[in-house]
């Protein structure tokens, strides 16, 4: 590359200023970087970074209480923030595109795919019905979506993730354009798709010879895909460079500090827990749903949970993995008799569960408690801190004066400060929420933990410290967890062993080190080579 | 589900609802005080037993009430709604007479209103925190707050009395004998008054609605995704916030054309208007039975009749409906 040719995309020392009452004065700061034709830049940071912020300024898609309020954003040297309106919608869709995260909400829900598909050549020019028609067919052909004849003719709602995902590429690449602005276009997807769709962008990115910005949280996906790297930090720019640079010799202590809370394979060596006492033990239990069904039709049934089998011992964590539909979820639901259960049994210290009433499971639940996925929605706003540690074991017997100081010994031992027993949840941050449900779970003195999905939701900075907190509160205390997560990499940083859920059937199970270096089944293969970044060692970075 | 297995599936929840409708109303009025034979004796100034016991044989009105609801049945099942005591005709020609006339007023307040409603609305949201927002939300709210006889009387007072620009009551000049578009003409000079007072609350309300749906999907994704394909802003409202947006506005007014039937009492009183509700208020002082149920029977069907046409358009307006039952 030449270096005085003029960068497809040059953004100047821009600058967006946050309206007054937020926790800083900018939304970005002075932030300055190239992007050439023919390639791909990753901007990376953990939520309110200011990365969408930058994507959307150049998109010219700020919301209206956000005004860029210095710099310039140089597109094949025009200045995108001198332009007006009509200007800008000439060129969107046209030479610059955008692809969105929520594939399902970022398409129109009443419109067919070849409308919405269609309506970018039409606004831009192209009068011709019938040209529009055999172009969006090309197109999904082009994406690699089946049967575009039939497809085109669908609604949004009937298409899976990947699939809608594949609809805004194909939108977004309609009329060829030189810049491709994809803002965590694969994060709401499986792995095994997210996959497919980077492979579809990286492809179509040389093909095309387009420019890709493209903003992630995910470092195992800058390390499959960028080209070069930029890292914010609070809106400001800390550090960028070539992406072999910034990933094996990150120079900036937040860029460093980011790559050492990826989550990554540990070797384990063998652990002590496999000699702990049998604690759980799960023989062919079975869940089916049923839907739809009336006079005239049949019911739909899905078999959730299929002749699942495992057993736990105290002080053992299992991995509970698969992606979204397989049963994973229910499984944990059915374990806690949060759901009911159409067959099997559930062994808890010996004895079955699944036929107890109510009532007589009560006295049990203490035993096994759930942190769950959301630490905004699982928290209840009206209750302090307090309530919610106090609640449960003041339900079970505990006089309330213990209830509290047990409550009060929690918050430290889940890294809060004690005050925190007075606040209400939505003082603390999403990581800090997390650790309340964690104290909350802990209150009763479980000897199962359920955690759903527990640190998905959490920036990965804050993941790893929930994870950390999660082990040390296991050695101490002896607790068994059953770690359910679509994240192989945190399931091999901190299981003992992992079970491989696909379609409501536990496909395999074993050691990290077995499940990752020799998997059996064809669809742990496949979810393994999946794994974005896979041939990067994080921790080799920041030795 | 097809469509064919839906209608079916609907259609026969109808006519349940509607039978009971109708058994619920037959108890309903028979347990109320005050019996038509007395008051029919009443009137004619002979309340004595022996007349009284003569008049309830006459009607019926001596069987157990079982009965009386058996061959009420019957009769509805062949089109025979019974005979008014106080007319001396069959319900149903009184009420064919009465329909018209409402139908005529509720279509058009109710589309008056829709499309009004819809239209400030859709302004409201377009240019949110304007004056004109304002002045639109501040007078949907006054619309919305005033009681409807109020409205009527004002308007009565301003606009036939002071301004004498619109007749003040009934639906056609009497004894003026128009034909052709000269009837036309004067029935629907006469029909302004009624279906504006009818319709501003209503207006109110698709107002507000309309603008609170198109704020709503205007924060969606899509619509950014729209944006970022470079369409135009009119167009984006118009193509994609818009024909979201008015999906919970068209569920409301289709719940909503049935109560409308029902404000139209209010509003034929006022104005004079010779339709269905004036018919039930007038049957409701004289205790005539059979065209109280005649009339609530015609009203539950026609509410039925609209939420079912409703659910069959919403079919075609949202496409993820038919998915999802």
């Amino acid at each position: 590359m030449n270096a005085h040719s003029t960068p497809l995309l040059r953004v100047e020392n821009l600058s967006i200023n946050l309206p007054p009452g937020f926790d800083r004065e900018f939304a970005v700061e002075n932030i300055s970087y190239d992007l050439s034709a023919g390639e791909i830049l990753c901007v990376v940071g953990e939520s309110g970074s200011g990365k969408s912020m930058t994507a959307n300024a150049i998109m010219g898609l700020l919301p209206d209480y956000l005004k860029p309020s210095g710099g310039r954003i140089l597109f094949r040297g025009k200045d995108l923030l001198a332009m007006r309106e009509p200007e800008l919608e000439q060129e969107r869709g046209r030479s610059m595109a955008m692809v969105f995260q929520e594939p399902l909400s970022a398409l129109n829900p009443l419109m067919k795919v070849r409308d919405q598909i269609a309506e970018v050549m039409e606004v831009h020019g192209e009068k011709n019905a019938e040209t529009r028609d055999r172009r969006v067919l090309d197109l999904l052909e082009y994406v690699g979506l089946p049967d575009p004849t039939h497809l085109r003719d669908a609604y949004p709602f009937r298409l899976s993730g990947g699939q809608r995902q594949r609809v805004m590429i194909a939108m977004a690449l309609a009329l060829e354009p030189a810049l491709l602005i994809a803002d965590e276009p694969t994060t709401a997807l499986d792995v095994t798709t997210q996959a497919q769709i980077l492979d579809l962008i990286r492809r179509i990115q040389r093909a095309k010879g387009m420019g890709v910005m493209f903003v992630t949280h995910d470092f195992g996906v800058v390390a499959d895909i960028a080209d070069r790297v930029i890292v914010m930090e609070r809106g400001i720019v800390v550090e960028q460079g070539p992406a072999a640079d910034v990933l094996n010799r990150p120079k900036h202590p937040y860029t460093r500090r980011l790559i050492a809370a990826v989550p990554h394979r540990e070797d384990h060596g063998a652990k002590a827990a496999a000699e702990g006492e049998m604690l759980l033990e799960v023989k062919n239990l079975r869940k089916t749903y049923r839907s739809g069904g009336g006079f005239f039709s049949r019911p739909r049934v899905v078999n959730a949970v299929n002749n699942v089998s495992f057993t736990l011992r105290r002080g053992e964590t299992l991995g509970v993995v698969g992606e979204s539909g397989s049963g994973k979820s229910t499984l944990g639901r059915c374990l806690l008799k949060l759901a009911d259960v159409d067959g099997g049994q559930v062994l808890f210290r010996g004895n079955d569960v699944v036929p107890l009433s109510a009532r007589a499971f009560r006295p049990l639940r203490r035993h096994m408690q759930m942190v769950f996925q959301d630490p905004f929605a699982s928290l209840n706003p009206r209750q302090t801190v307090g309530r919610i540690l106090t609640d449960g074991p003041v339900a079970n017997g505990v006089p309330y004066a213990q209830a509290e100081s047990k409550a009060r010994e929690l918050l430290d031992l889940v890294g809060l400060e004690i005050s925190a027993y007075d606040r209400y949840p939505q003082e603390f941050s999403g990581g800090q929420r997390q650790r309340v449900g964690i104290a909350r779970a802990l209150a009763l003195d479980p000897e199962l933990l359920v955690a759903d999905e527990s640190v998905s939701a959490l920036d990965v900075s804050v993941q790893a410290q929930v994870l950390e907190l999660l082990q040390n509160l296991q050695k101490k205390l002896n607790i068994a967890i059953i770690f359910i997560t679509h994240d192989l990499r945190i399931a091999a940083q901190i299981c003992d062993r992992i079970a491989v859920m696909y379609r409501g059937e536990i496909v395999e199970t074993g050691p990290p080190e077995q499940v990752f270096d020799a998997p059996q089944h064809p669809y742990t293969q496949g979810l393994i080579a999946a794994i974005p970044g896979l041939e990067w060692n994080p921790r080799l970075a920041v030795v | 589900m097809k469509t064919l297995d839906f209608l079916l599936q609907r259609l026969a929840k109808a006519i349940l609802v509607v039978l009971g409708v109708v058994i619920l109303n037959f108890m309903l009025i028979h347990m109320a005080p005050g019996d038509p034979a007395s008051v029919l004796a009443g009137e004619a100034g002979a309340g004595d037993e022996k007349f009284i016991a003569q008049l309830r044989a006459q009607f019926g009105l001596d069987q157990p009430l079982y009965w009386q609801l058996w061959t009420y049945l019957k009769g509805v099942l062949t089109g025979d709604l019974g005979f008014s005591y106080r007319n001396q005709v069959p319900v149903m020609t009184l009420i064919l007479d009465r329909l018209p006339a409402t139908l005529l007023l509720t279509g058009c307040a109710f589309v008056f209103s829709l499309v009004l409603g819809i239209l400030l609305g859709v302004i409201a949201a377009y240019r949110r925190g304007s004056v004109a927002d304002s002045v639109v939300m501040t007078s949907a709210l006054v619309f919305y707050a005033t009681p409807l006889f109020w409205i009527a009387l004002m308007s009565v007072l301003v606009f036939s009395l002071h301004l004498d620009w619109l007749p003040p009551f009934d639906m056609e000049s009497i004894g003026a004998n128009y034909t052709g578009w000269a009837r036309v003409a004067d029935i629907a000079h006469h029909l302004v008054l009624p279906t504006v007072t009818l319709g501003l609350f209503f207006t109110a309300v698709y107002t507000r609605l309309t603008r609170a749906s198109m704020l709503e999907v205007m924060a969606l994704d899509f619509v950014k995704t729209a944006r970022a394909k470079g369409v135009p802003k009119a167009q984006v409202i118009r193509r994609h916030v818009l024909r979201n947006a008015i999906l919970p506005v068209f569920t409301f007014a289709s719940m909503q054309a049935g109560q409308l039937v029902g404000g139209a009492v209010l509003t034929e009183t006022v104005f004079a208007w010779p339709g269905i509700g004036r018919l039930m208020f007038d049957a409701l002082l004289q205790r005539d039975y059979p065209v109280l149920l005649g009339v609530f029977l015609v009203t539950a069907a026609v509410v039925v009749l609209v939420n079912l046409i409703a659910d069959l358009l919403y079919r075609f307006v949202d496409p993820r409906i038919e998915a999802a039952s």
